[in-house]
């Protein structure tokens, strides 16, 4: 280890611990640093959790290595992970970020008996029968008549949307909520939205035009590339 | 070179052995060379309906097995020269027979014939997959109630997977009163559920179970309304532009008709 040269820095902020780690040595000596550090500084007595925010600045670490991080981390002190901070992602994570982030556009009926399973948005121009069912990781957008199944946020994102020109679902799902059309023959809706309402875990719908001042993040691409 | 056209529905019961017998009848009538096909093996009805029950000597999976050359087991209708059934087998089971084997006999049948109607049985398994290997086009039957209308719907999904050209509907058993008080799908939401394009709508009549059970199918007498509508639908599948009558007209037309007849209906 080289002596003056810290490869850890510590720094106490009201919300835990950060660890800001030199991206230019070698994984092994910060490994090695990070296991003295913590076991040196046995700075804390008392039994409260204190969470650890670590920055690894342009170094990229593969999940093994973040895994080891974590343990290392877990193992010594009354310490929880939060937060593994990198600049650099390889081209497999941004393509898969790529890939939820984008709006699938999709023309045909989904007819009784089919699936659709998209990643990131779909955007349907044709119509959900009954008994078909369409499933995205994102957003949902039916550029018809939506009469089955539709579940957005199929990875459990709660602030997906299901939108479309006519609604008469048979079940709305966002993320792990369901709701279903009443027992009673109801006639559909035009043009409306539904949304997960986060204090009652119910899902709502609302006019198309009232969705802009729910969400105003719909569109934007950090909302989908973190809940990607 | 003739074409293969599949009737089928999903759900059972809806109609499509009397639809098969009615177009291959109403073919006929136009003066077209027709062969009925029937695929539900160990269920047949399609000869019963013919009214050919009693020549039957052999049957599909004879000539599946290679018992009989297909020429042998055809059935000839009773009127029509131009018109021969292939009866299914009673005793066998469905598995009997492979959907390459029927495409061979379909292949083969429309060397001889402008028309092969295929009746498919109920369901979405072996039988149904038999009776569509051999098929250029398909027909799907559906009636005004909800269950048919779901069945249809996953059966045009399927066909939409099969090499063959988008699937045409027939709306079977519509009554128009029912329609009128909001208690029966009146065909246009049919249509606009299924999104296919629309072959022809057949009325709920009365003459069409008498004409089945006594062997003559309806399409051959030349008065009623559902007779009418089959034979409308054969001049549509021979590419003739017969104008889709709404219901509504339909039955305004013959109301008419009868009243001036004196007909009740």
């Amino acid at each position: 280890m080289i002596a003056n040269q810290q490869l850890i820095t510590i720094k106490g902020t009201r919300d835990g611990l950060i660890l800001k780690i030199d991206d230019q040595c070698a994984y092994e000596n910060v490994l090695e640093e990070l296991k003295e550090k913590l076991s040196l500084n046995a700075l804390l007595e008392e039994d409260r959790l204190i969470s650890v925010n670590i920055q690894l600045g342009n170094r990229y670490v593969t999940r093994e290595q973040k895994e080891t991080l974590k343990k290392v981390v877990r193992e010594n002190q009354n310490l929880v992970v939060g937060k593994i901070e990198s600049n650099v992602l390889t081209i497999e994570e941004a393509s898969e970020w790529k890939k939820h982030a984008e709006v699938k556009p999709l023309v045909r009926v989904v007819r009784s008996g089919q699936v659709i399973n998209v990643e990131g948005d779909l955007l349907l121009i044709g119509d959900v029968n009954p008994g078909g069912k369409v499933m995205a990781s994102g957003n949902i957008f039916v550029m018809g008549s939506l009469r089955g199944i539709a579940h957005a946020g199929v990875d459990g994102d709660s602030r997906a949307v299901i939108a479309a020109s006519y609604m008469q679902p048979s079940q709305l799902r966002i993320a792990d909520a369901i709701s279903r059309a009443p027992d009673h023959e109801t006639e559909g809706v035009y043009m409306e939205c539904g949304y997960l309402n986060e204090n009652e875990d119910k899902i709502l719908i609302d006019r198309l035009q009232d969705i802009i001042k729910k969400r105003p993040d719909i569109s934007s691409f950090e909302r989908r590339m973190l809940n990607g | 070179m003739g074409e293969a056209i599949v009737v089928t529905s999903g759900k059972g019961g809806v109609g499509k052995t009397t639809t098969t017998a009615n177009i291959g009848t109403a073919l006929a009538l136009l003066g077209k060379k027709v062969c009925l096909i029937d695929t539900d093996i160990g269920l047949r009805n399609l000869d019963v309906i013919m009214g050919l029950e009693n020549r039957i000597i052999f049957d599909l999976v004879d000539v599946v097995q290679e018992r009989v050359k297909i020429k042998q087991a055809l059935v000839p209708d009773k009127r029509f020269d131009c018109l021969q059934l292939l009866p299914a087998a009673q005793t066998s089971d469905k598995s009997e027979v492979t959907p390459e084997a029927m495409k061979k006999i379909a292949d083969e049948l429309k060397q001889e014939f402008d028309y092969i109607i295929i009746d498919c049985p109920a369901g979405i398994e072996q039988g149904y997959k038999n009776a569509v290997a051999g098929a250029d086009k398909a027909v799907v039957v559906t009636n005004p109630e909800k269950s048919s209308v779901r069945d249809a719907d996953r059966i045009i999904g399927l066909l939409e997977q099969e090499d063959i050209e988008p699937p045409k509907l027939i709306v079977n058993r519509i009554r128009h009163h029912m329609v009128q008080t909001g208690d029966m799908l009146d065909v246009d939401e049919i249509v606009s559920v299924l999104s296919i394009d629309l072959l022809g709508v057949v009325a709920d009549d009365d003459e069409v179970i008498k004409a089945s059970n006594s062997g003559e199918p309806v399409a051959l007498h030349p008065n009623t309304k559902s007779s009418l509508a089959y034979r409308n639908i054969a001049r549509r599948i021979l590419g003739e532009s017969v104008p889709l009558l709404s219901f509504d007209e339909e039955k305004g037309f013959f109301t008419k008709v009868k009243k001036f007849f004196g007909i009740r209906s």
